[in-house]
């Protein structure tokens, strides 16, 4: 891409460089003060959360994060004196505050439906995806172009629209709130992606492995076991990291479709209230936390990103 | 060399002995391998758009399953097509499309154009940039609640800070008409670096000696950005305003957290107001109808669109 960047006489200049460097850090650091004003907040105490002028030195807490994991009721002084020593450091915590940790909240129990549906759904995807994707890469299928589109419009409907009648069915079937349900759904959301992407990664292999391996005596689907499927690794796994990312961020359908047992933690989050009003802390943590996976991620993928995001229709 | 004896090899072996012999034979490998995306897609997707199209012309509301269901024809979509609140609701979505492509455009197209500079360490600056599009848009637009707080946000303590305003009277989220900005500036915040990136790709993709020729032409750099970097790069740009047109006619995650259609219905776009019909008014007839109407204008706009593109690509 860059090899004839040599040439002086189009080179930009080491002063343009420079004005244009200056520019995009300005950019890259004014967005992404939101973030770590998130990652900061997890850190504070409610009252420091909602000082004014915002705080940007504060003494760190993991109240926070101690909030977002229990469920608390106050109590008088008199009472908790008498409970006796402290069990840890979320009960130290709380008890400074004059409360009692009740129970465990139901932050885990979604994050882990989070991973649950987001992992399974991935799996599905990257597996049909494949399949598909070698289908059409290597096979002459009637009305292939059609069926391409067809797989690629699933996704202009926009998802409240989808939700009504999926809403109906699942009730139907005794889906609806169920890992399963949702993760047959995402699993149909991103199998779009997943076949487009795999197409790419697929088409690129050459057919002669398989040729030579047809001819060593291998079947069909034994050549595409020991030769197709080793080549496009990197792109399987490209694929399932962009799927995982959706089904992990998704809210529309899990917002309209779960509401207790199968939530995911996207729509359980804006919930997490405190005494008087959204518990800022604790809401920073768990998006601190369900950031994290996500930001290793992106990281990890900056070389196809453009491939994921435009389905493959960009090369870089 | 191996691929002559295979081609040899293939050339003696009489063609439909193999395949029996290897097992399945190909085309129905290529079926067993595609049927079941298609199948599931058929479940997921297919049928329930076809249930909606059903219910578009009855008066069912999931609420009350066991009513008599009862056809209306053509009724509900005659209502929406004169309904004030729908129309208005369409208006506000396109008025949120046209903003948001407007400034990711410019913005993601400059970013890119500087990025494509290549100064030192340009990389790492890019990849940090990237990181707001990573993330799921309800958790941010649920923190965005957080920075927009007149009295303890960031957002509305900065803007004081540079204006003088006191940050009791930045309303951003209940104020008639800073709400509907409040959501452009968090979603051109998120998705500007997407633009951005398919704007390098773009940038990237235009060959070098293009402009050795108009260097040898003198043609000034001002001439050359209009005549070569822009032009060249187009397609790309019109992909993403594509991809983000599509998505942000779909808009619901960030503007339910934000706003949730407030203060009145200064910020109902279209997807709000389909969930305020289907699920709280469970009107799931009229609600399919509007969904059924949505979903055609979509792909229609899209597909008039597509047809443009193709044609600015064969320039």
């Amino acid at each position: 891409m860059s090899l004839t960047t040599a040439h002086s006489v189009v080179a930009p200049s080491a002063g343009s460089k420079r004005i244009a460097g200056a520019i995009i850090i300005a950019y890259a650091l004014i967005s992404i003060v939101p973030l770590l004003w998130i990652f900061a907040t997890s850190f504070k105490t409610p009252p420091d959360s909602i000082a004014y002028p915002p705080k940007i030195v504060f003494q760190p807490s993991i109240e926070g994060y101690c909030n977002l994991f229990t469920t608390r009721t106050r109590q008088t002084p008199e009472y908790i004196n008498s409970l006796g020593p402290a069990t840890g450091f979320c009960d130290e915590t709380v008890r400074k505050r004059n409360m009692v940790i009740a129970g465990p909240s139901n932050f885990l129990p979604r994050f882990i439906n989070s991973l649950i549906i987001a992992f399974g759904s991935t799996f599905c995807a990257v597996f049909l995806g494949t399949l598909s994707a070698y289908g059409f890469s290597r096979f002459k299928v009637p009305l292939a172009d059609d069926l391409l589109f067809f797989i690629l419009s699933t996704r202009f409907m926009p998802p409240i629209a989808v939700a009504i009648p999926i809403y109906l069915m699942y009730r139907e079937l005794g889906l609806s709130d169920t890992a399963l349900g949702m993760i047959l759904l995402y699993t149909a959301v991103n199998v779009s992606l997943a076949v487009w992407l795999l197409k790419g990664f697929i088409d690129e292999i050459p057919r002669e492995y398989e040729e030579a391996a047809m001819i060593d005596g291998y079947t069909r689907l034994q050549a595409f076991w020991r030769t197709v499927l080793p080549q496009a690794t990197t792109g399987i796994a490209a694929t399932a990291i962009f799927c995982l990312i959706f089904a992990w961020n998704e809210y529309a359908f899990a917002a309209l479709l779960t509401s207790g047992t199968a939530q995911t933690a996207p729509p359980f989050i804006p919930t997490i209230i405190g005494e008087g009003g959204q518990d800022w802390p604790a809401v920073a943590a768990g998006t601190t936390i369900f950031l994290v996976p996500i930001l290793v991620f992106t990281i990890l993928l900056r070389k196809q990103l453009l491939r994921g995001i435009t389905f493959g229709a960009v090369r870089k | 060399m191996l691929n002559r004896t295979a081609d040899n090899v293939a050339r003696a072996t009489p063609e439909p002995l193999a395949r029996k012999v290897r097992g399945i034979s190909d085309k129905g490998l290529a079926w067993l391998f595609i049927s079941p995306t298609i199948l599931l897609l058929l479940a997921i997707n297919i049928f329930p758009l076809f249930w909606a199209i059903y219910l578009s012309f009855t008066n069912f509301r999931a609420n009350r399953p066991n009513e008599v269901v009862k056809n209306l024809g053509f009724a509900n979509y005659r209502r929406i097509l004169g309904d004030q609140d729908i129309w208005i609701a369409m208006q506000t979505t396109a008025h949120f499309v046209f903003w948001t492509i407007l400034l990711q455009t410019l913005i993601g197209f400059t970013l890119a154009w500087l990025i494509d500079r290549k100064f030192r360490g340009h990389a790492f600056w890019t990849t940090l940039i990237l990181v707001p599009m990573m993330l799921s848009p309800a958790v941010v637009g649920n923190f965005w609640r957080f920075l927009y707080e007149p009295q303890i946000g960031l957002f509305s303590y900065v803007i004081s800070f540079v204006s003088g305003i006191p940050p009791t009277s930045i309303q951003m989220l209940s104020n008639v008409s800073l709400a509907p900005w409040s959501i452009i500036i968090v979603d051109t915040w998120m998705w500007t670096p997407y633009v951005m990136l398919i704007c390098l790709a773009g940038l990237r993709s235009i060959p070098e000696y293009i402009y050795e020729a108009a260097e040898v032409d003198r043609a000034s750099n001002w001439r050359q950005f209009w005549s070569i970097t822009l032009p060249m790069a187009l397609p790309f740009i019109m992909l993403a305003v594509l991809f983000r047109g599509i998505e942000n006619f779909k808009m619901f995650d960030m503007v339910n957290l934000l706003t949730g259609g407030g203060p009145g219905s200064t910020t109902e776009v279209a997807s709000i107001t389909l969930k305020r019909q289907a699920f709280e008014s469970w009107r799931t007839g009229y609600s399919s109808a509007f969904a059924i109407i949505l979903f055609v204008a979509v792909f229609g706009l899209a597909n008039i669109y597509v047809k443009a593109l193709n044609k600015v690509k064969q320039r």
